[in-house]
């Protein structure tokens, strides 16, 4: 009796969930024919794009060297200089860069998203903004989602062209590589798809990190408790869901 | 002008609104008290719309606030204005985008916002000093007058306060009670205010209605109130711990 009740009621938090899940959904959807506040849509691009760009920067770079690294002592040393610039630039451009750049994001931005909306809604400000007539899926909610969709292409192909130095640093100066052959080699391997499919995956990311942002700091509540429970699920959820859908996308866009 | 008809509200099996009714007249000073937990920001909210009622209506000027199906609908004939219980002020905006927010929305130009935003704030007794301050750089007093500025900046025709006073002392309060009467009075506005703050309602009163259990169980003047020999009244007005209104123990 206690199994069922127990499964009953993690199905019920489960289906209540979805429900609110969509109810917000439908609703940041609906702001889309509302007013668009051009301002904060800019203040946004600025926090997510410009704010974030040091620190994937130095998570692009060292991987990108991490990953020469590897490639040199795990494969073949012989034709080393064409294998390692061209798997560097395709793990970069179509996975690290992407996935992980967005993950950095996501811990910064996500939870910053989250604690901010969440404490509006438990300090009574989105009530607030209600009482001005400002609808706060127009005001809060949806520049966020454009920014994020819009800043995290950008910012991952800023990743890659660092990620990909970061590559050539660590081959040129520690492996003994030509850097020149490195580049040559690096872009006769590499394919525009190679950088869309990442950029493509980058924008879905962006619209992952802001919408689990906006949603679990809608919704928080019970005081500073809740917002940090708000936080943590940002950030929780927003990072499964990127390798999920990364994986995902991948299968999409390549197994074909 | 206001009518509040058979509101009911439940959260899970918690009713805590079980038919509230009673009219407002234009220009008149509501004051609702009751015990916390009572149900007095869940009726007012209600009434905004910020949560949707089960049951019931709320008429504004002629103008049925919720539709058959128990959703809200914006309302567009009457402007209203909120003072709320933490003062709910913008924190990542300074003290004049927060008074002007109403109109800087309407696409007034920012300069004629800064100026009318000043006048709102000299109607409270701030002067233009706090106007580039952040809101945490202000007193729980002067967040509250800031409140108020931006609750009357929209020129409303009803305004709405919840718990004006919590949180205040004695003499920051007393000033928070003078402007709202002031100002209520000053741009003709009907006046909704939740409080179990004896003081304040006695100030700023025309009209007391007592909540509770989910529903209204007396109203009249403050002379009525005084000398009313309603023991739930009587025992609530007085801060006695004795008498029907028990302590919760749950």
């Amino acid at each position: 009796m206690n199994i069922l009740s127990n499964i009953g009621k993690v199905i019920t938090v489960f289906l209540e969930e979805t429900g609110k899940f969509s109810f917000f959904l439908m609703r940041t959807l609906r702001a889309l024919i509302g007013r668009w506040y051009f301002k904060n849509i800019f203040q946004q691009i600025l926090f997510i794009g410009y704010y974030s760009l040091p620190v994937v920067a130095l998570t692009s770079f060292f991987t990108g060297g991490a990953l020469a690294l590897q490639i040199y002592y795990g494969g073949n040393q012989f034709n080393s200089e064409s294998i390692v610039s061209s798997i560097v630039a395709l793990g970069i451009t179509r996975e690290l860069g992407p996935v992980l750049g967005g993950i950095v994001v996501a811990g910064r931005v996500s939870a910053a998203i989250a604690a901010e909306i969440g404490t509006m809604r438990v300090t009574e400000q989105i009530d607030a903004l209600k009482s001005l007539s400002t609808d706060p899926y127009e005001y809060l909610v949806l520049p966020r989602i454009i920014s994020g969709i819009i800043t995290l292409p950008l910012l991952i192909f800023f990743a890659d062209i660092i990620g990909i130095m970061g590559g050539w640093f660590i081959a040129t100066q520690s492996l003994d590589f030509n850097g020149d052959v490195y580049l040559q080699n690096t872009e006769s391997f590499l394919e525009i798809s190679d950088i869309t499919s990442g950029l493509i995956k980058a924008s879905f990311f962006g619209l992952i990190i802001t919408l689990m942002g906006c949603y679990n700091g809608f919704y928080s509540n019970g005081g500073a408790q809740g917002v940090g429970n708000a936080t943590t699920n940002a950030v929780v959820s927003s990072s499964i869901l990127i390798l999920a859908s990364n994986y995902i996308m991948t299968t999409l866009f390549f197994a074909t | 002008m206001i009518e509040i008809r058979d509101i009911h509200k439940s959260f899970n099996k918690n009713k805590v609104l079980k038919g509230i009714n009673f009219n407002i007249i234009r220009g008149e000073s509501a004051v609702i008290i009751g015990r916390s937990g009572t149900g007095k920001s869940v009726l007012l909210k209600c009434i905004l719309g910020l949560i949707n009622a089960d049951e019931g209506n709320v008429i504004l000027n002629g103008e049925e606030l919720y539709n058959k199906k128990m959703n809200y609908i914006s309302q567009k004939k009457t402007k209203i204005g909120m003072l709320f219980q933490g003062s709910a002020l913008f924190d990542s905006l300074k003290i004049w985008q927060n008074v002007s927010f109403y109109d800087s929305r309407k696409g007034i130009k920012k300069k004629t916002c800064y100026k009318k935003a000043i006048e709102n704030l000299n109607k409270v007794g701030l002067d233009e000093k706090v106007a580039n301050l952040f809101p945490s750089e202000l007193s729980g007093g002067m967040q509250k007058r800031v409140a108020l500025a931006r609750a009357i900046s929209i020129e409303p025709e009803v305004l709405f306060f919840d718990e004006p006073t919590t949180g205040l002392d004695p003499i920051s309060a007393d000033v928070i009670n003078r402007l709202i009467l002031e100002k209520v009075k000053d741009i003709g506005a009907t006046a909704i205010t939740i409080t179990h703050d004896m003081a304040s309602a006695r100030v700023i009163a025309d009209k007391i209605y007592m909540i509770h259990e989910g529903r209204i169980i007396w109203s009249g003047s403050i002379g009525e109130m005084e000398e009313s020999s309603n023991k739930y009244v009587n025992q609530f007005i007085n801060g006695k711990s004795l008498g029907p209104l028990t302590f919760d123990k749950n």
